[in-house]
């Protein structure tokens, strides 16, 4: 692993740095919402997914989901956090027509999960070294999903479907310990690999299940540094906060763009407002939302329905041995049993699905060449493609078939990636491809000497030539290998070459 | 037959029971009643006489086969702070509109599970904030009593006017209410009616209209202390529906009315004790005293020092929950609506039409105290308080098994009266709230009457769930006041 690189965006006054942190919402996964029996089921007609307590008819009362409370603790030991005994539900006011009760019962004073930590692990684009890095997690708290209001649908009107409203969130709130938009991008991966491999969020950015605020301050060279010693914050620049990103790539480029506005705002002689912000990915430019003279008053005080919630130890425990392997434990198990590099490791670990098929194509079979299929030849194919998993054309046992057939020299490592191809436009099991095209490697060494007799004979300069310069041998194994169709054992091809040109 | 109006509940199951009538009949009488005086009393916002006699049918037939319930055939009155499956619910205020329920409220459920009549709703304070009634939209009811020798319309108190008004007049066997601050306990006390604010979290608050959710209690308000042990009996019960709700089993409270008082130990607290108090309540008072000495009761002089801060941090703690518990009422979903400019006028137009003025009064109050930069002045050392006003009962507690105060530091005041200063009106609750704020089970008994020929209420305070002791006390209290004095047929 490589030391972490510093982050420098160059201004007019000199360089600056930026410092990040990260409120990460997870929708958890659950039937129910959080505090009614209304299903949460995505795509249902507009307000069909919507309870009494959800619409805060007269007279409704919330009552706790405990699925929810225990997906909230299983989710704070995948951070290694902290897990609260006592914790509490406050109310957020506020009034919008998305929000029936006018107000958001979430956790403020005290969370369900306290303080933990996560490494994340960056790969940068331009082939710099891959590092890896701490991210200390502040808190993790259980909150009310508002419904969604539709502004679209009628010049003078917004609709509102409640169906969201009441689901529970956990609000994932980190420290200011990232420090690269493309750190950030990579903390909301590991963040979205914990609680996918957990069941607590399926991760969905695409529908909003999981999404991020991100707040952004810039600072000189060294001011960093001494708001950790301190953990003073007047040492960082005033943040900005730029909501709901739902894709790694938005979150990436709203930081980009956003650091670069506070510094031309800072040089140009002025301050950065403290305010809510919008990313907008069609202009590339965030906006502002709402300015911190306009923010609201939210007057949170504890929620007098609900009882503080208080958990045992027993509770806890209960789940910590059902714990499923966290993606770093897996990757260290890939690394160790299987031999594998901490990136490959990484990239199989990134996801149970990748791990899963992985762990299929490598039972019984050499796993680095396995890893090598996997994550080069397979995954390269289904990025290019935009495919997934999912929907890859070659499943796990074909992959493995095509490496048996490699293991047993029936075919070459170049001919194995032709069988590839064809398995890849569906042309079925590798060991029907090889049988069906003539595939199989020619091991017979009396066909072999026949191609490699006729080569040399062909070409008599350079059998020559090789004698006096022996490494040109790979010229003639080219030759017979492409006079075989591609199917000679190359081994076979080398050593009867050697032996006919006397070398 | 004698005017069945006029029995008790306790009274009207035997005769159901014996067959000396139907509820049809029983029903009728106060469908009749109803019809004749509503529009004197102004009791009932919503009068079911339809629902009524059909639920009496159904009763008198499980009656027939052998499947009658503890309430079987009783025409009681729901205070309209219930929201009730099919009836219009309003907690008497505009903004709910013409909303009616699809939904049943635990508390009312029970009532009928148990077989009771719907006569109607009773009127109430809006969202049951106020002592006289006068802030429903409907107007107040006009109690039943007046003073001796005079016409003026005196109020039944409130939030539960209505409940009273209808129990004192005999236009119900008993009736459901509800208590914050007092709203059950001060209009029975200004009625001559008995009203039981039983532990917080006994009954459910499920489709209860929400005031401030920390001290809202269900309970009834009856004739007599057994009517009202009997109503407990069947409103409390333990909801999954409402996570406040309190996991414990309820008592044979009947059974508890005339244990007697001998052996126990009463407390009465001198910080009950207050200037300007009329002298037939603190006589009333002492009489109380004397009557539990005895029948053998210890008495035993008592402190709680924290009593005079009671009513300060209720009007702090009761506003700032309902501001946020009204903030549902905003014109998007259900109830009444009034479009303006844009999203926030049309939030104001609704809201400044729907609430009225002492509504609107406590929303602003308890927004100011949650806001930020006033929170821990106000909402915080209110909750500080309110932890002392509970350490000082659990203190005397220790000691004693009930406590005696006057319900009220005065009898029922005519309308108009106190609207002109909310603090004059607020201190009405003195000596209520405290029971709210500690979360004990309170009740009010008439005890006697003063020089005007108004009743005048004793409330006892019990240890949080037992309200055993507070029936066996405001039984014997009953007993002996001999409390038999009805107001004087105007209506």
């Amino acid at each position: 692993m490589s030391d972490r690189p510093t982050y420098t965006l160059k201004g007019d006054t000199g360089d600056w740095e930026v410092v990040l942190g990260l409120e990460v919402h997870a929708q958890v996964s659950s039937n129910a919402k959080l505090f009614s029996g209304a299903s949460t089921q995505f795509g249902a007609e507009p307000n069909q997914n919507v309870s009494l307590v959800d619409a805060a008819m007269p007279g409704m009362l919330p009552v706790i989901n405990e699925f929810c409370v225990e997906q909230a603790v299983k989710t704070g030991l995948g951070l290694n956090a902290q897990i609260n005994k006592y914790s509490r539900f406050d109310r957020k006011n506020y009034f919008y027509p998305d929000l029936p009760q006018g107000y958001q019962i979430s956790q403020f004073e005290h969370p369900i999960v306290g303080e933990g930590e996560i490494e994340v692990d960056v790969e940068p684009a331009h082939g710099d070294p891959a590092y890896a890095f701490t991210v200390r997690i502040e808190r993790l708290h259980l909150e009310q999903d508002a419904g969604k209001s539709i502004h679209d649908m009628d010049p003078t009107a917004t609709y509102v479907d409640l169906n969201r409203s009441g689901v529970a969130l956990m609000e994932i709130v980190s420290k200011p310990d990232i420090r690269t938009p493309l750190e950030a991008a990579a903390y909301v991966k590991k963040l979205k690999s914990i609680v996918v491999a957990l069941g607590t969020c399926d991760g969905d950015m695409e529908k909003g299940n999981l999404r991020a605020d991100v707040n952004v301050s810039i600072c000189k060279a060294g001011a960093y540094e001494k708001f950790r010693e301190t953990g003073d914050f007047s040492h960082l620049g005033t943040r900005c906060e730029i909501k709901n990103m739902n894709s790694f790539r938005f979150i990436q480029a709203a930081i980009e763009y956003e650091a670069r506005r506070q510094i031309e705002i800072v040089e140009g002689g002025g301050e950065v407002d403290q305010e809510t912000r919008l990313y907008d990915p069609d202009k590339g430019e965030t906006r502002s939302m709402r300015s911190k003279e306009d923010a609201h008053d939210y007057r949170y005080f504890p929620d007098p329905d609900l009882l503080p919630l208080e958990i045992d130890d027993a509770f806890i425990e209960g789940i910590k041995v059902n714990l499923p392997e966290l993606p770093d434990q897996k990757r260290a198990r890939f690394e160790s049993d299987y031999g594998l590099s901490r990136y490959d490791a990484g990239v199989l670990t990134a996801d149970a699905e990748s791990a899963d098929f992985y762990e299929t194509v490598a039972k019984g079979r050499d796993p680095k060449l396995a890893a090598n299929w996997v994550t080069q030849e397979l995954f390269g194919y289904l990025n290019k493609a935009e495919l997934d998993l999912s929907t890859t054309p070659v499943s796990a046992v074909q992959l493995g078939g095509l490496i048996d057939l490699i293991s047993s020299d029936v075919i070459s490592g170049k001919i194995a990636k032709d069988v590839f191809q064809r398995m890849i436009d569906g042309e079925g099991d590798p060991a029907d491809i090889v049988e069906k095209h003539g595939l199989k490697q020619v091991t017979d060494t009396g066909a072999i000497e026949a191609i490699v007799d006729e080569v040399i004979a062909s070409n008599p300069d350079q059998a020559a030539a090789v004698k006096e310069k022996p490494k040109t041998i790979g010229w003639f194994v080219g030759q017979v290998m492409k006079a075989s169709g591609g199917k000679a054992n190359p081994q076979a091809v080398n050593k009867i070459l050697r032996d006919k040109l006397g070398l | 037959m004698s005017d069945l109006t006029k029995l008790t509940l306790t009274a009207a199951m035997d005769g159901l029971e014996k067959g000396d009538y139907s509820s049809v009949e029983l029903t009728q009488a106060f469908v009749d009643a109803i019809a004749a005086s509503n529009a004197s009393l102004n009791a009932y916002v919503v009068e079911t006489p339809e629902k009524a006699l059909e639920m009496a049918a159904a009763s008198d037939k499980r009656r027939a086969d052998g499947k009658a319930g503890r309430l079987d055939g009783a025409p009681l009155g729901v205070k309209d702070l219930y929201c009730t499956k099919g009836v219009r619910t309003t907690a008497c205020s505009n903004i709910l509109g013409e909303f009616t329920p699809t939904y049943e409220s635990t508390v009312t459920q029970n009532l009928w599970d148990e077989g009771a009549v719907m006569l109607g709703k009773l009127n109430m304070d809006e969202f049951a904030m106020g002592s006289s009634n006068e802030t429903s939209r409907f107007g107040p009811p006009s109690n039943p009593w007046r003073r001796a020798g005079s016409n003026a319309t005196l109020t039944a108190g409130g939030s539960s006017g209505g409940s009273a008004t209808a129990v004192a007049a005999d236009i119900c066997l008993a009736a459901t209410a509800s208590d914050t601050g007092g709203s059950i306990r001060q209009p029975a006390a200004f009625t001559g009616t008995v009203g039981i604010k039983p532990t917080y979290g006994r009954a459910s608050r499920y489709g209860m209209v929400a005031f401030a959710s920390s001290l809202d209690q269900a309970g009834p308000i009856a004739k007599t202390v057994s009517d009202a042990a009997l109503l407990t009996e069947v409103m409390c019960s333990h909801d999954d529906k409402d996570s406040t709700s309190l996991n414990v089993p309820t008592r044979d409270w009947m059974s508890e009315v005339g244990k007697g008082v001998k052996g126990m130990k009463i407390g009465v607290p001198k910080e009950y004790r207050i200037d300007g108090m009329p002298d037939a309540i603190e006589k009333l008072w002492q009489q109380g005293i004397e009557w539990l000495k005895q029948m053998g009761a210890e008495i035993v002089d008592v402190s709680l020092p924290h009593t005079k801060y009671a009513l300060p941090a209720y009007y702090i703690v009761a506003p700032a929950e309902a501001s946020s518990n009204l903030a549902r009422y905003d014109g998007m979903r259900y109830g009444a609506r009034q479009d303006g400019d844009g999203l926030i006028g049309t939030y104001e137009g609704t809201r400044a039409d729907g609430f009225g003025a002492e509504v609107q009064r406590r929303l602003m109050i308890g927004t100011y105290v949650l806001s930020s930069g006033y929170y821990d002045a106000y909402y915080l050392r209110a909750q500080k308080v309110r932890t002392r006003i509970l350490q000082d009962f659990e203190a005397v507690f220790a000691d004693v098994d009930a406590l005696l105060t006057p319900t009220c530091p005065s009898a029922a005041f005519a309308y108009g009266e106190k609207t002109e200063d909310p603090v004059q009106m607020y201190l009405n609750d003195i000596f209520t709230v405290t029971a709210n704020l500690a979360g004990l089970p309170g009740i009010s008994v008439p005890a006697g009457i003063d020089n005007d020929g108004l009743p005048l209420g004793l409330q006892v305070i019990g240890k949080a769930l037992d309200e055993a002791s507070c029936f066996r006390v405001a039984g014997a209290i009953e007993n002996a006041a001999g409390f038999v004095a009805k107001p004087e047929k105007w209506w």
